[in-house]
């Protein structure tokens, strides 16, 4: 291709020579052929657990939140904890999208369409949690702060809680919005594959009329430039916002400074694993090697290493101002994290998370698949503890000896956070079907990307007219795809 | 009334940046340039002007950002005014997460509705793509004009230039 950026130190980023209209019909191929049994085996089982887990919240509804293990002393425990691992998840998303968009990270192209998608859906399954806490989720409205017919009555802007809810919210639309941008140019690229019927309407409407006009073009990269740093502060302020609700308490392992950084750092750990966890499955199952390649994943493993340390940091600064503080209390709540009743949950938060993620500094283990994905999951149980024991260590044993007590959740909040992962997967599978998972234009765009090689660097630019794709040369240079004749077409 | 206009189709994005720079320089109407993706350099070789859409996303934020504030000094201090643990009634710290998040909210979606707008980006709209340049070609889109002779000077220049092929159509003016 002319089109190549060479450099002998530049590595390719998507590692099998293909052709833009080879790439189209690659990552358009997923939608347009009927599901594999394997999916269907994956949907099902996922739309079972979501409906189970809709049959357990309606139980809960309807009973009352009195079917959970609370009790006075651990007012708040399983649904926190999950919300917390939830929203956690859906950071990596926006980091890869925005934060790297900004450092000009090309390898993200092939992964931040899927990672949006998953912040999306973490952040739907998160926000059911404080939903179900409220015991009666039709009064849910109530958070807003709109004019109400019980007076002058507000909602209060001083609570940690109600920030949360314009966090939230705002991270929500903001990434949808983001996620959608992302999405019009490759709907267009859909839309004009299709040749009619129901589909075809559906993506005329969803793709808005969008021509590739280089003057649209100009004022969208504008855009997505300016709401890539939108969403950078944004993906920093919802975990800071979320840490604030546990320390601007007065509970001794809450009420701590360093919970803002610390809670983002474990986020974008929690949500880098995700990301590995979903995308190995991924590129797997549609066959998509050569571009979510193991540079991604070893790119992806790095960041974890790097975040595995801050939150590893964060554990120790935690227990060291615990003990140089001389404050009794805070020195008791961390004893009594490390050999109490919970000693178990903490020690394998420190084991998945402290421990487990040095591992990537081997590179036999970051370049392979199945221990990456071994250790992603790993680091999401790792995290997951980790919001456990903040929360649950801190409230059991606090001030007063006389209202101490045990935690252990039942069967209806374990069913409720199952349940959302059937929503998670469901979700998933459903994006997989239906829309280009790859960013289609942004992948083209680092197509040429290459390390030169001598032969390269010897050939003149070729002048031959149009590389039609179904020339027997090109069926020669390229692996074998099932490419349609574009015969159709004039050009 | 409709004017002939010239579609001139490339298939590598350096090709099609050299072809527009010359239509430039050669003193084409040069209408539009359309890509399957952004192409880095290609404003600059349309003489394209960057975006004011930065301003809008200041102007968007600034209004969010003093609407949030609004809102919370109004229910906080004035509508209802609660005393929580004898904190001031206007405690400002406490209402910077929400003015934040407000901020970036009006600002995102106000330059994305600028944006849809200022590109004519609308559900229901009848514009149709070229062929394949949502695939993998790029096109150049040239109004030759009424003099004698440039039609096939417009189509001479964008062969010269590596188009693999060319094509006249009627638009509305």
């Amino acid at each position: 291709m002319s089109n190549q950026h060479l450099s002998p130190l530049r590595v390719p980023l998507v590692s099998e020579p293909r052709s833009m209209g080879q790439l189209t019909e690659e990552i358009c191929a997923p939608m347009e052929r009927a599901p594999t049994w394997k999916w269907w085996v994956a949907f099902g089982i996922a739309v079972a657990v979501l409906a189970t887990g809709a049959g357990i919240v309606a139980y809960q509804v309807g009973t009352g939140i009195g079917v959970w293990g609370l009790n006075k002393t651990i007012g708040w425990a399983f649904d926190i904890t999950n919300f917390v691992f939830w929203v956690g998840i859906g950071h990596a998303g926006t980091l890869i999208s925005a934060i790297l968009f900004l450092f000009r990270q090309k390898w993200r192209t092939s992964i931040n369409r899927a990672a949006e998608a998953m912040t999306l859906f973490a952040v739907m399954c998160a926000a059911l949690f404080p939903l179900i806490h409220m015991g009666r989720p039709w009064l849910a409205f109530w958070v807003l702060p709109y004019p109400n017919t019980r007076g002058s009555l507000w909602v209060n802007f001083r609570s940690p809680l109600l920030w949360d809810v314009f966090a939230i919210s705002t991270y929500f639309t903001v990434s949808a919005v983001f996620w959608y941008v992302g999405l019009i140019p490759d709907l267009a690229t859909v839309r004009d594959r299709l040749k009619t019927g129901f589909r075809k309407a559906v993506f005329k409407v969803m793709s808005l009329g969008w021509t590739g006009s280089n003057r649209t073009w100009s004022r969208y990269e504008t855009v997505y430039l300016l709401l890539a740093g939108l969403a950078t502060p944004l993906v920093l302020s919802v975990h800071t916002i979320v840490s604030m609700d546990f320390a601007t308490s007065v509970i001794p392992g809450w009420h701590t400074t360093i919970f803002p950084p610390y809670f983002v750092a474990g986020a974008v750990f929690s949500g880098f694993a995700m990301v590995l966890t979903l995308m190995i499955i991924t590129r797997v199952v549609l066959g998509y090697e050569h571009l979510i390649t193991l540079r991604h994943l070893e790119n992806m493993t790095k960041v974890i290493i790097v975040t595995g340390g801050l939150v590893s940091l964060a554990y120790a600064t935690e227990f060291f101002i615990a003990w140089y503080s001389g404050n009794p209390y805070e020195r008791f709540a961390f004893m009594n994290r490390a050999f109490g009743p919970y000693a178990w949950a903490y020690w394998t938060m420190v084991t998945c998370n402290v421990v487990s993620p040095h591992l990537f500094w081997f590179k036999k283990i970051r370049t392979s698949p199945a221990a990456i994905f071994v250790l992603s999951l790993v680091i999401n149980v790792g995290m997951w503890f980790e919001r456990f024991v903040i929360i649950v260590t801190s409230l059991h044993r606090d001030y007063l000896p006389s209202s101490w007590s045990m935690y252990t959740p039942t069967m209806v909040e374990v069913g409720t956070f199952i349940g959302t992962f059937g929503l998670f997967f469901t979700l998933f599978l459903l994006f997989v079907r239906v829309l280009p998972i790859i960013s289609i234009g942004e992948v083209k765009s680092v197509l040429g990307f290459a390390r030169s090689t001598p032969a390269q660097a010897e050939t003149p630019p070729s002048t031959r007219p149009v590389p039609v794709l179904d020339a027997p040369e090109a069926a020669r240079n390229h692996p074998p795809l099932a490419i349609a004749t574009r015969k159709d077409v004039p050009v | 009334m409709s004017a002939p206009v010239l579609i001139g189709y490339f298939d590598s994005e350096e090709r099609v940046l050299e072809a527009t720079r010359a239509v430039r320089e050669a003193g084409h109407d040069l209408r539009d340039v359309y890509t399957p993706y952004a192409v880095h350099g290609l404003d600059a070789a349309m003489g394209l002007k960057p975006s004011r859409l930065t301003w809008v996303c200041f102007a968007a934020g600034a209004v969010g950002c003093t609407l949030a504030m609004s809102l919370q000094l109004y229910t906080s201090v004035v509508s209802w005014p609660l005393n929580v643990g004898g904190k001031p009634f206007n405690s400002f710290p406490a209402f910077i997460p929400v003015t934040f998040e407000l901020t970036v909210l009006f600002a995102a979606l106000g330059t994305v509705a600028a944006f849809l707008a200022r590109a004519k980006l609308f559900p229901g709209n009848k514009r149709q793509a070229l062929p394949r340049v949502t695939d993998d070609r790029f096109a150049i889109v040239i109004a030759p004009g009424q003099k004698p002779n440039a039609l096939d000077a417009a189509e001479a220049l964008l062969r010269d230039h590596g188009a693999v092929a060319t094509d006249l159509r009627e638009v509305a003016s």
